[in-house]
């Protein structure tokens, strides 16, 4: 594994490595509740403080963590958190806390959080595992938060409640029912590709004198 | 240099007149008679939702295809079957953007012609049933005029068209469902009664699938085993509770015909195989009759079609024949 700085730390994961438009992690979330930005907003600011509440707690304890028993400490540290934030929302936010419904406890088993503690919070100190936490919990945050702009306009033809598009807007029901988060994040996916592919032929791929033809390590 | 005596050439070595073009602009000639019915019940609105849901298909495919992908037409059979669904008086642009979604959504996302899993058509229909369910059940009546507007064709777009003066109508199925009325098996069958633009004329329909099937451009195991699966089903079930519409009235209403007929059998997404076109139809009609009769909607013939679309790899797997000089019976070598 490389070394990487600490910025590399904190930028990685809002873009390069999103976990859920590069790395398709925590899908479910980003699929089920992503109907309105307010839900997303919701949704995003949860699994941020989980992630970088669980994030710091695994960082502090990884001397004393036994490796057999890691994933279910990890677990039982990611639970702690879930249950501060569905307790939270549930006093603050309560209409939120509905919509979100069983959406919130699931948060526990996010692969995006676990993999986090699994490949990043237990091998650094608590500084880089902020950062790392941070930028990841901002990558899922805004994610989502684009999933759901995109199907509260078309879908409500609003944006957090307020109408946009006036009053004769129709509606497009689809975008706020289930396939409209896979049409979304099929969509987003699809633009992602196809600008990766685009800035992948303008990197040209060094060619060996046997024909052999190699891919450019993408300059970091 | 002298040319070799012998040409050797991969197989196939005898080439048959037919191609994917001359195959698909032979569908496209073959539901003249269907637009013609349509726009004759539903005057002008029919030709333009017709025509607008072709534009949007065929040009999503210039923009997205792979160039010069037009002239084999099929872009044009999608266009024209997913207008051929639609209500007369739907705003016109949401016939544009089923157009846009059969092509984009239903073909090119799976790689053009030829890889696509469910019928295009079907699957721009669906979207627009999903996205505008009030939009897409509005059945206006056959208008006075010819040049009346069946429905407001020209609201705005992404606007909601305005229904204030129109007057709506119900499907046959739709009255049957709702309000336990029948209509006269004439009607049906010459298509004198509210529904989509193509879902109506019964008659045009048969004549354009017997002049594919005629010149085997489509399978007619799959609409026979349809309608035999329909007919038996639902006046089995007419038998034991003669609330439930008979026979006739199952086949000659909705969608059945138009789906039947140009939908099921599309060659991409239909079995290759012949005892895996007659269980397709055998599904198809037990999906359709289970629809229509206890399912939440009037009309299940997209949904059925699309789901049998669904098992399609599987039916073909099988269904695969026996290859000559193996198996049953015969002794390993």
């Amino acid at each position: 594994m490389k070394a990487t700085t600490p910025r590399q730390d904190l930028v990685r994961g809002i873009w390069k490595e999103n976990p859920v438009l590069i790395q398709l992690l925590g899908l479910c979330p980003a699929l089920a509740v992503t109907n309105s930005v307010e839900n997303s907003l919701a949704m995003g600011l949860a699994t941020f403080f989980v992630l970088l509440g669980s994030s710091v707690l695994v960082s502090l304890l990884k001397k004393w963590i036994p490796k057999e028993v890691r994933i279910s400490a990890y677990i039982l540290i990611i639970a702690t958190f879930v249950t501060i934030a569905d307790l939270v929302l549930n006093a603050v936010v309560p209409e939120i806390h509905k919509a979100l419904g069983a959406f919130i406890a699931l948060i526990v088993v996010n692969c995006m959080i676990l993999g986090r503690q699994e490949a990043f919070a237990s091998k650094y100190p608590v500084g880089r595992a902020v950062l790392d936490a941070a930028g990841t919990g901002a990558g899922f945050l805004i994610a989502l938060v684009i999933m759901g702009s995109v199907r509260e306009l078309l879908g409500n033809g609003s944006f957090l409640g307020v109408p946009v598009f006036g009053p004769d807007f129709e509606p497009w029901i689809i975008m706020i029912l289930p396939p409209g988060g896979f049409f979304t994040l099929g969509f987003i996916l699809l633009g992602f590709g196809w600008w990766k592919e685009r800035k992948a032929q303008q990197v040209r791929p060094r060619r060996w004198p046997h024909g052999v033809t190699t891919e450019v390590e993408e300059a970091a | 240099m002298d040319r070799p005596r012998f040409e050797l050439t991969a197989s196939p070595h005898i080439k048959g007149p037919d191609s994917t073009p001359r195959i698909m602009w032979s569908v496209v000639g073959s539901l003249v008679p269907v637009v013609v019915a349509a726009s004759w019940y539903f005057g002008v609105s029919a030709l333009l939702v017709i025509t607008v849901a072709t534009l949007g298909a065929v040009g999503t495919e210039r923009v997205l295809g792979p160039g010069g992908t037009l002239r084999d037409g099929s872009a044009a059979i999608t266009g024209l079957l997913l207008g051929l669904t639609l209500p007369a008086g739907i705003p016109l642009w949401m016939a544009l953007l089923g157009g846009i979604i059969a092509i984009g959504l239903g073909k090119m996302v799976f790689g053009g012609l030829g890889q696509n899993v469910f019928n295009p058509a079907l699957i721009g229909r669906a979207f627009l049933q999903a996205a505008f369910p009030e939009g897409l059940t509005t059945w206006p009546p056959a208008p006075e005029r010819w040049f009346q507007l069946a429905g407001d064709n020209f609201a705005l777009p992404f606007m909601s068209p305005d229904l204030e003066p129109f007057v709506t109508g119900a499907t046959p199925l739709g009255q049957m469902k709702f309000e336990g009325i029948g209509t006269a098996p004439l009607d049906l069958f010459l298509g004198a009664t509210g529904g989509s633009l193509g879902e109506t004329a019964a008659v045009a329909i048969l004549l354009g699938g017997a002049y594919l099937a005629l010149k085997k451009y489509l399978d007619w195991r799959i609409p026979v085993s349809i309608f035999a699966t329909v007919a038996l089903l639902s006046q089995t079930v007419h038998w034991i509770s003669p609330e439930y519409p008979g026979a006739v009235f199952m086949l000659f209403s909705g969608g059945l015909m138009l789906g039947a007929v140009y939908m099921a059998t599309d060659m991409v997404t239909s079995p290759t195989t012949p005892k895996g076109a007659w269980l397709y139809g055998l599904g198809i009609g037990a999906l359709v009759v289970l629809i229509r009769l206890w399912g939440g909607l009037p009309e299940g013939v997209m949904y059925a079609i699309l789901l049998m679309n669904a098992m399609v790899p599987f039916i073909n797997r099988a269904t695969q024949p026996r290859v000559f000089g193996t198996g049953r019976g015969v002794a390993a070598p």
